[in-house]
Formats: structure tokens, C-alpha cells, sequence
């Protein structure tokens, strides 16, 4: 199989989980347990993918410009700067380290 | 919110009937979605993941796919997250069974997504299907940052909708140009991601046990990378926090609070004064929470 139909199986897998989500009876999320386990996955989730956007190298743990990003986005945010700004502060911050020679 | 088929409407009213009596500094963000915060959110989150596209266009053509594979990826797959572990397995060597496995693992949460968005925006006929495809760690994070109803629909389509087309534009920018743009990181496009991430995860920190929960998770994450497939220790995560959640029997805490119908079940027309102070807790002496 070529990676062509790889690359359509998994598109269509991707809609076909963010679909389903839509399809559950609306009855599921009136429950208590069931909204506090979405409030939690999702503090969860956004933890994990914070982590996983500075620190992974695949499948290792790298110390990069991006810790820097990480560090200066949560200054930024410490501020209560916008949440643009957060943004650019991050790239400034990793670009700027990468011109420094490291990372 | 029972009826939900006039979504553009009907919670805007309420809301700045009850705005307009008990907070008049506000500037009556149910009204209009040219002053809604949520649109602004929606709009920067849109603008900063859009520009991330393009190291997503540069690196996949580097990775070995065709411009119009890369397109596909972008336009059909959506999802930041699963199309970056596609083309990272290709770019290593792997195979097409093994990319699809990695992008579908880390496609799962907006599943999760999806059946909170569905209770927050009830999408009904066509826009459902609309809604499904612009359901992603973005749009999601949007609408649920925010306390009202309204808000929480009008951050959801701005910014699936927002980064859907940004996101498309700027991958095939980085398609065509990537080489020419040199190497992405050069641009801390990849700090960039990073911080759009804690800035998303910020506001939730505010109480106590949202914090200690996001610690948890982080610390999973990091000690379970070197051990698991990339793309998996974020689901291992995932299933943590579910699990705190499950077990958990205390009721909601605050700063976990606006995820499901804040609007419905904890206020009515009747509760005014509770609704303004806990907006103006929330909402008004707190920039973190509508930035």
C-alpha cells in the first residue's frame, strides 16, 4: 500500500474520532462525573502537550531553545501579557537563543 | 440553551440583558461579535497557529512528501498534533502503517473534544459535520476558556474556523517556500508552539487543584517520553487526569468550572447578584481569563 492510502486512512480516522465525539447523547455530559472528567482531561491534556512541545525530541528528552520559549512565555504571562504576545515572546525568545549559538 | 438552534442569538441576549444591569463598566460582550473577547482570542489563537503552519508545510516536504499530500494533511486531517507525528514517523524512516497509527493516537482527545464542544456549541444538521472537522486542541481550549455560553460558541468558530483557513494558507506557504525560508526553528516557530500551549493551560491554573493536576500530567509526560512511541505519553496523561477526574468526589472546582453549560445549570434570571459576582471574579479582575 502506498503512502498515499495511509495518508487518507488517517485523515479519514481523524474526522471519523473528532465525528463521534459529536454523536454521544448530549445526556452523557450532563453528568456530574462526566464534566469533571472533561474539565480534568483537558488541564491534563494541555499540560501534556506543553511539556511535549518543549521538551520532546521524538522519542527523548531534549534541553533546547525551546525551554527558553517556555521560560520566557511564562514571564510574559506572570505579566498578563495578551495571549499574542505570549506567543511572539515565545518565538522571539527561541530565536533569539538559537542566534546565541545553543539550542 | 434547550433549544440551541439559533445559536448566533439567543444566548447574546440573555447576556447583555444581565450585563447591561449588573456590570455597566463592561463593555457588554454578548452583544456584538465584534467586541466579543472570545473573537479576539479566537483571532490571536488563529493568527499564531496559522504562522505554525508554515514550519508544518517546510518540514513535510522535507520529510518527503508531495506538496498536495502535505495540502491533504492540512485541508482532511486537521489536527496540528497528529499531522506533525505523521510526517515526523515518514521523516524518520518509518512506515505509512506506522504514521497513521501515531496521527491517529494523538487524534483521540478531540474526540474528547468533540463531546464537550457538542455540549457547549450543539451544532445541528450540516454545521455538525463543520464543527467535528474544526474541532481541535485550539478551538477547544478557546470555548471552554471562556464563562458564557455565547462566548464559548463564538470562540469556538472563530478560532476552528480562524485556524482552519490560516492553517491551510500557511502550510501551503511553507510547501512552496520552506526551503527558502531556511530552517523554521531558525524562526523559534517551534517556541512559538510552546508558548501558545502554556498560554492556553494559564488561565486554568488559578485554583489550586487545576494547578496540582497540570503538574501531575507535566510530570508524566516528561518521565514517560523516553519510554513510549512519541505521541503516546500525552494520552498516558490524558488517561491520569481522567482518571483524577473520575475518582474525584468533591464537586467541580472553581477554575475548572466554565468546561460544561456554566450558563444553564448554576445561574438563572432569578440569580442575578450570583452571576455578576462570580463574573466579576472570574471574568472581570482576572485577565488571564478573557486575555
Amino acid at each position: 500500500m502506498s503512502l498515499w492510502w495511509w495518508l487518507l486512512l488517517a485523515c479519514a480516522l481523524g474526522f471519523a474520532i473528532k465525528f463521534s465525539g459529536y454523536l454521544l447523547p448530549q445526556r452523557m455530559m450532563d453528568n456530574p462525573r462526566m464534566s469533571r472528567v472533561a474539565a480534568t482531561l483537558t488541564i491534563g491534556l494541555l499540560a501534556s502537550l506543553t511539556m511535549v512541545n518543549a521538551f520532546s525530541g521524538g522519542q527523548a528528552l531534549t534541553l533546547d531553545a525551546r525551554v527558553v520559549a517556555l521560560g520566557a512565555a511564562a514571564v510574559a504571562l506572570w505579566l498578563r501579557a495578551p495571549f499574542l504576545v505570549v506567543v511572539i515572546v515565545g518565538a522571539v525568545a527561541a530565536a533569539l537563543t538559537r542566534l546565541t549559538g545553543w539550542g | 440553551m434547550s433549544g440551541g438552534g439559533n445559536w448566533l442569538e439567543v444566548p447574546a441576549l440573555r447576556y447583555s440583558q444581565m450585563m447591561s444591569s449588573t456590570v455597566p463598566s463592561s463593555p457588554a460582550p454578548g452583544t456584538s461579535w465584534r467586541k466579543s473577547p472570545a473573537v479576539r482570542v479566537g483571532l490571536s489563537i488563529s493568527i499564531a497557529t496559522g504562522l505554525y503552519a508554515i514550519s508544518f508545510g517546510a518540514l513535510s516536504v522535507t520529510a518527503g512528501l508531495t506538496f498536495w499530500q502535505t495540502m491533504i494533511l492540512s485541508l482532511f486531517m486537521f489536527s496540528g498534533g497528529s499531522q506533525f507525528a505523521f510526517i515526523g514517523v515518514i521523516g524518520g524512516g518509518g512506515t505509512g502503517v506506522a504514521a497513521m497509527s501515531a496521527a491517529t493516537l494523538l487524534g483521540i482527545r478531540n474526540g474528547v473534544y468533540g463531546m464537550q464542544m457538542n455540549a457547549l456549541v450543539r451544532p445541528k444538521g450540516w454545521r455538525k459535520v463543520v464543527a467535528a472537522q474544526v474541532t481541535i486542541d485550539e478551538s477547544a481550549a478557546t470555548a471552554s476558556g471562556q464563562l458564557e455560553n455565547s462566548e464559548q460558541r463564538r470562540g469556538f468558530w472563530t478560532a476552528g474556523l480562524g485556524v482552519f483557513t490560516l492553517w491551510n494558507l500557511f502550510t501551503a506557504v511553507g510547501a512552496l517556500a520552506g526551503d527558502a525560508l531556511g530552517d523554521p526553528q531558525q524562526w523559534g516557530l517551534d517556541g512559538a508552539a510552546v508558548a501558545a500551549f502554556l498560554g492556553l493551560l494559564w488561565p486554568r491554573l488559578q485554583a489550586k487543584q487545576p494547578a496540582s493536576i497540570a503538574v501531575v500530567c507535566a510530570l508524566v509526560t516528561v518521565l514517560t517520553i523516553p519510554f513510549l512511541p512519541s505521541g503516546v505519553p500525552i494520552l498516558v496523561a490524558a488517561a491520569v487526569a481522567g482518571a483524577i477526574g473520575w475518582f474525584k468526589h468533591d464537586a467541580v472546582p472553581a477554575g475548572m468550572a466554565p468546561d460544561i453549560e456554566p450558563y444553564e445549570e448554576p445561574y438563572s434570571e432569578h440569580d442575578l447578584d450570583h452571576y455578576a459576582k462570580d463574573h466579576t471574579v472570574h471574568g472581570q479582575n482576572d485577565p488571564g481569563n478573557d486575555r
